[in-house]
């Protein structure tokens, strides 16, 4: 069997973000496995210790993208294939660019995350899944192999539900899917000489970006002492009344 | 043509499909084109009051909802129309079958817009990044496939004559098999929708203490949210979780109780206008993007919240 973790590599989001030019500068942010890309991660991990076979990472993105591959060979990941591309795509465009590669591996599944860290798309599973012509399933908080099914409990806009699905199909992250693990130092070690295939980006990118801005909102940071909450609550809610006049 | 997804709860159409109705009228009218509407439905649908607001409306009813099947119902009636422009309310799940159907048109996906306009013949959009915390201006040649960010725009008004249903043929695709689905009891106001949240953290110390909580959004008229540590705890549903894998709000006040502000708690809500903090630590991260805040503990500030609020209204 064959478990693929599609993952990208984001700015951590503590990272402060500077604007150079109109575009957002990454060289002094920290850069790190999308952590919603790590459960799809831990989640091949799982299926292959439990069920044998390969877990493979796919990634997407420039030549730094190969740092967080080896973090998820560090984890435990196979191999890893990069699929490179030094500037913007959107999903769709990425998903054209993965399916042709994903599709060599025929694997049994592929886990992605559920929402990206810095273009906050949350398309890019369901775009792969299209473009590999199965189906999809969003926001899992519980995946289990049943024979050449799947069911899996994913989250909706209201509750949740659990769904069969014939295999292969495409499942994005959800937090709570499970916990992922810290890479060990031998595993480290190990992840230096694990392949990275490198697989160059065919495709044409659909969205541009043409401008981007931080506008962060100054707060008025009124905080008040509460030791005497009485008191406290009582000017908290006149100064929502009077000032902001939200109340 | 533009196609307006029209979402619904099975007997009324949702805010948002009204906000995305403006988006597409506005950009029919760039395009020189006509809106055409879709109504995709589990059992039942408004049709009647859709059709107050679309001159061409495409139905099927398609049985429990799986991407894959809203996927086709939309890429169907797209095919039938000739859309050069695909627009929906943004919704997790709108953001599911959206993608699967740029996929399959080819198209530009914008999600989770905030404006658009038409440039040259392209769509040029505005949307939040990076956790929410930069704002993008993007352009996408047509076909698009846009979503639009919940109270962002204005609501459409009727037409003044009512539209014709067309019915839609949609194949049947392999998707998933619900086996069982988990309903939440809805109550009180939409969180993504309301002008007031009112957002308690695991500070609140028990599933119990969220009376204190419902009690003060019931009596702001908002809603309740909740942080992922609170979810995770079982003390309150999924749906009322704010934040990066949860909703993203923008109301007028947002009350944060007993939460530290983690970034990907922020990124749901550091677009809100006012933000008010009550921890008991007062170096919590929450303080630095509140506008007002009481440091001081849950259990005696909210109910002092509560009846201050209560003489306020007298
Ligand atoms: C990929 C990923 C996605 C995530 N997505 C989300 C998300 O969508 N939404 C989300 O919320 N989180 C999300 N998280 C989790 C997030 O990192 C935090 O763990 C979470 O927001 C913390 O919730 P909290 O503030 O309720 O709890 P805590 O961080 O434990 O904070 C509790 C706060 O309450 C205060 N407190 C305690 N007792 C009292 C008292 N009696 N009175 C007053 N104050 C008190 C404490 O000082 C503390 O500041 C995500 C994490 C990851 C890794
Ligand atoms: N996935 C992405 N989402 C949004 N912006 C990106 C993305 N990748 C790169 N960028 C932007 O492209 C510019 C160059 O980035 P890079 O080539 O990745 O170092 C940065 O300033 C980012 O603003």
């Amino acid at each position: 069997m064959k478990f693929v973790a599609v993952i990208r590599q984001v700015p951590d989001g503590e990272s402060r973000l500077k604007i150079q030019g109109n575009r957002v500068d990454l060289s002094g942010a920290t850069l790190i496995l999308d952590q919603m890309d790590e459960y799809a991660v831990e989640e091949t991990l799982r299926l292959k210790e439990k069920h044998g076979g390969e877990a493979i990472v796919v990634g997407f993105g420039p030549e730094r993208t190969e740092e967080a591959i080896r973090t998820a060979l560090a984890m435990g990941a196979d191999r890893g294939i990069h699929v490179v591309y030094e500037g913007f795509a959107d999903p769709v465009a990425v998903a054209e660019a993965l399916a042709g590669v994903i599709q060599e591996e025929a694997p049994t599944l592929v886990v992605t995350g559920g929402q990206q860290a810095d273009w906050d798309s949350q398309a890019l599973g369901a775009a792969l899944a299209e473009a590999l012509g199965v189906p999809v399933v969003s926001w899992t908080t519980a995946l289990e192999l049943e024979g050449e099914t799947a069911k899996a409990k994913h989250d909706l806009d209201e509750g949740a539900e659990w769904v069969r699905v014939r295999l292969p199909a495409v499942f994005t992250t959800q937090q709570g899917l499970n916990e992922p693990r810290y890479p060990t130092l031998p595993g480290i070690m190990k992840a230096k000489k694990k392949e990275v295939k490198k697989v160059a980006f065919q495709g044409a990118p659909k969205v541009e970006i043409l401008e981007e801005t931080i506008q962060e909102k100054t707060r008025l940071q009124k905080i008040l002492d509460g030791k005497d909450p009485v008191a406290a609550a009582e000017e908290l809610v006149r100064l929502l009344h009077e000032e902001a006049k939200v109340l | 043509m533009v196609l307006v997804v029209l979402d619904h709860d099975g007997n009324k159409l949702r805010k948002g499909s009204l906000e995305a109705l403006t988006r597409a009228r506005a950009l029919a009218e760039a395009l020189g084109s006509k809106v055409v509407g879709v109504l995709l439905a589990e059992e039942k649908a408004p049709a009647e009051e859709a059709l107050a607001y679309v001159e061409t409306l495409y139905t099927a009813t398609l049985g429990p909802y799986t991407a894959e099947k809203w996927a086709a119902g939309v890429l169907a009636a797209a095919r039938q129309v000739g859309a050069q422009a695909v627009v929906a309310p943004s919704s997790r799940q709108s953001r599911t079958y959206l993608g699967r159907v740029a996929y399959a048109l080819k198209a530009g996906l914008l999600e989770d817009t905030l404006e658009s306009t038409v440039e040259g013949g392209a769509v040029v959009a505005t949307r939040y990044a990076y956790l929410n915390r930069v704002t993008q201006k993007v352009r996408a040649a047509l076909p698009v496939v846009l979503t639009v960010k919940p109270n962002t725009t204005p609501l459409a008004e009727p037409l003044p004559t009512r539209g014709e249903v067309k019915t839609l043929e949609v194949p049947s695709v392999p998707t998933v098999e619900v086996l069982e689905r988990l309903q939440e009891e809805k109550k009180g106001v939409s969180l993504t929708e309301a002008d007031i949240v009112v957002t308690g953290g695991r500070g609140m110390g028990s599933a119990e203490a969220f009376r204190l909580v419902e009690e003060l959004a019931a009596l702001l008229g908002g809603a309740v949210g909740a942080t992922r540590a609170v979810v995770d705890a079982g003390w309150r549903p999924y749906s009322e979780q704010v934040g990066q894998t949860g909703k993203t709000v923008q109301p007028s006040l947002y009350i944060a109780l007993g939460v530290s502000g983690a970034v990907q708690h922020l990124a749901g809500m550091n677009k809100s206008k006012y933000i008010v903090a009550v921890n008991k630590d007062p170096e919590a991260p929450i303080f630095k993007h509140a506008d007002y805040g009481i440091v001081g503990d849950v259990h005696q500030v909210v109910p002092a919240l509560i009846e201050a609020v209560k003489r306020l209204k007298d």
